[in-house]
């Protein structure tokens, strides 16, 4: 099954591809450097479902003390890492001929870098504790307390003022822009999130198969 | 012995052994003074620069010193060989939590009002007007730092690189109480009213409601043998 899902990721990504470049139009101001945001946002959204996943899964071993939720929260936590870490870097290739600027402390920038930082110690905690049963509830309490903080980082950085495109797929209203960038995005971000689903399987099988190789 | 006298025992516990021994005490006083050092060589000497960067520096100064002084909160039961007995303690365990929260906030309120002594003197603060805001700013934040440190702290007293570990979880988790009072901090300094930082101080309410509610429902599943 996993395997499938693998050729179903890579014909979506491959369409997503196809679709960045050959249908989607060529942006008037910013050039083909636009292009760029038909990875950048799926990345974003992706590592979103994978911290909600991650907050879910920590719940779900909290209460029924299954180690399988433990290690989807554990995939899910760095495969959500490497999607964000890889926005970031998008978002950065992007924003210095767009912004003229690498980075800026604008309030969208800052709250995705400080998720970054906050999972990334997340992984750390996991990386410290060797007793699988201990890593699991020290990682569950911590997923539980992230996930609640992000409200706060959120309105927290939200009182700068923000240079940041505002949001263009979930915003009030609707999308407004023309199918001709709705279809790529969208084909990208189906491809993404299947993406991470797949790896997240893979690597929960791996942890599995390294537990079982300890015990 | 009912939930709240447990707490307070623990607390009071602790607050014995810091008053007789002043371990953790006199290292962090001694501390902050070599902070007022690190600030004034780092930022020279120029009035105006000194007071635009003053709320942040403050804060710093009290994040440090909680990072200092929260870290420790588990470790002098190992040190001690107390650990077992405090977790044979009868009862709901978040009671010991609570005693924890409740001996750390005394501890660092003590820190705080140092430093903030400290820096009235020497960077020539005028707190004036300032004074009953910045009390209520500097206990809701200390509360939200305490509340998350103190569990954090119980997390990390059992894992390697624990000093490591401490500060690096704890830091980005609070990152909207350091946004929160920092700002708070520098409006009311400028001569604002407490309402004016309303949203902020409300974010800071919302923030130690949300991190005592979670962390005793979890202190449980962490103190788990």
């Amino acid at each position: 099954m996993v395997k499938t899902l693998g050729w179903l990721t890579a014909a979506a990504l491959a369409a997503g591809l196809v679709m960045a470049f050959g249908v989607a139009p060529r942006e008037v101001t910013q050039g083909n450097v636009q292009r760029i945001m038909y990875v950048h946002v799926p990345l974003i959204l992706a590592s979103y479902v994978a911290f909600v996943v991650l907050a879910v899964a920590s719940l779900v071993y909290l209460v029924r003390r299954d180690l399988a939720a433990d290690r989807v929260a554990h995939a899910s936590g760095e495969v959500g890492v490497m999607f964000v870490g890889l926005g970031i870097a998008t978002g950065s290739i992007w924003g210095k001929p767009t912004w003229g600027t690498w980075w800026t402390w604008d309030a969208r920038l800052t709250s995705v870098a400080i998720l970054f930082v906050m999972y990334l110690g997340y992984l750390l905690l996991r990386g410290t504790i060797d007793d699988p049963e201990r890593a699991a509830r020290y990682c569950a309490v911590l997923g539980i307390v992230a996930a609640l903080d992000i409200p706060l980082v959120h309105f927290s950085v939200y009182w700068w003022r923000t240079l940041h495109q505002p949001p263009s797929l979930m915003k009030p209203g609707g999308f407004t822009g023309s199918s001709s960038i709705l279809w790529p995005l969208l084909v990208n971000l189906l491809a993404f999130i299947l993406l991470y689903v797949y790896f997240v399987a893979r690597r929960a099988r791996l942890l599995r198969a390294q537990a079982e190789a300890i015990a | 012995m009912s939930y709240a006298r447990r707490a307070l025992a623990v607390a009071w516990k602790d607050l014995a052994v810091e008053r007789r021994s002043k371990e953790t005490l006199n290292a962090l006083v001694f501390f902050s003074l070599l902070l007022l050092f690190v600030f004034q060589f780092t930022l020279g000497g120029d009035r105006e620069r000194l007071a635009a960067v003053l709320p942040g520096v403050l804060w710093l100064g009290f994040v440090l010193s909680a990072l200092l002084a929260l870290g420790r909160t588990f470790l002098v039961e190992r040190e001690h060989d107390c650990w077992e007995g405090l977790l044979l303690a009868p009862g709901d365990k978040s009671a010991i939590y609570l005693g924890k929260l409740a001996g750390n906030l005394a501890l660092m309120l003590v820190v705080e009002a140092l430093v903030l002594g400290l820096f009235v003197v020497f960077f020539d603060i005028d707190l004036g007007r300032a004074l009953p805001g910045l009390l209520v700013v500097v206990l809701l934040g200390t509360l939200g730092l305490a509340a998350v440190g103190t569990l954090f702290a119980a997390m990390t007293a059992n894992v390697r690189a624990r000093e490591l570990l401490f500060p690096v979880l704890l830091l980005p988790v609070q990152i909207p109480v350091l946004l929160a009072t920092v700002k708070a901090t520098e409006a009311l300094l400028l001569g604002e009213p407490l309402g004016a930082v309303g949203h902020w101080v409300k974010l800071l309410l919302a923030a130690d409601v949300v991190y005592v509610v979670v962390s005793l429902l979890t202190f449980d599943v962490v103190l788990e043998a």
